[in-house]
């Protein structure tokens, strides 16, 4: 559940998501859920020019299964915090 | 089973929000297939009425029906919604025949097979 909150906590920022097919997209990350499926709006994919049927795409689902990394605003990321949240996790609690 | 309260479905990641809509479905094998969502559930399996695929090569591309269909949800990469206001596609692409792109299909399949076997055959050279 710990990436399912962290998640939560960047709804609203910009980030990248890099698919497992090497599609990488950008947008607004508008809602995630307990799969990590990622709901993005404002999106444009990052080569354009490979994939033209994606020109009129603005607000996408993605699947958690496919996605292969998220990239993140450098101060999306709150190191100690998220430190804290992986022991309290390893505790089972 | 609870439903999303109908203000709740345009916040949440669930494909409610998409529903009735002209959507564009991206498959694991790279397929590209459009139609209006009827429905889905939690594995994002989804049902498409009037679905077409749209075959794309280089700048030719063509639509093909394909009438009902429901997707097995593990077979999603990724679901669009289409901006009606924006082209769908770049303004130098143009609509072929089913058998104009079955052609360009085949002829780019060719091409990439020899440029694989061209380039074992040259892997002596050591390219890299």
């Amino acid at each position: 559940m710990l990436f399912f909150s962290y998640f939560k906590d960047l709804v609203g920022q910009e980030v990248t998501v890099e698919l497992k097919n090497d599609l990488a997209i950008r947008g607004t990350l508008h809602s995630v859920d307990q799969y990590l499926n990622i709901k993005l709006e404002n999106t444009r994919v990052v080569d354009q020019d490979k994939y033209p049927h994606m020109l009129s795409v603005r607000n996408c689902f993605i699947r958690g299964s496919v996605v292969r990394y998220v990239q993140l605003p450098p101060d999306g990321v709150d190191v100690d915090l998220l430190h804290d949240a992986a022991r309290r996790e390893a505790r089972g609690g | 089973m609870s439903w999303a309260a109908p203000d709740d479905i345009f916040f949440s990641t669930s494909l409610a929000a998409y529903l009735d809509k002209k959507l564009l479905v991206l498959l694991r094998d790279g397929r590209k297939l459009m139609g209006l969502l009827r429905s889905f559930d939690q594995f994002a399996n989804a049902v498409l009425e009037e679905a077409y695929e749209r075959v794309i090569v280089g700048d030719l591309y063509c639509d093909i029906p394909l009438g009902l269909y429901i997707i097995r949800g593990e077979n999603v990469v990724l679901i669009g919604e289409l901006d009606v206001e924006k082209e769908e596609l770049p303004a130098q692409m143009v609509q072929v025949s089913e058998a104009e792109i079955k052609r360009a299909q085949k002829a780019e399949k060719e091409e990439m097979l020899l440029k694989g076997t061209m380039r074992k055959r040259m892997e002596f050279l050591d390219l890299d």
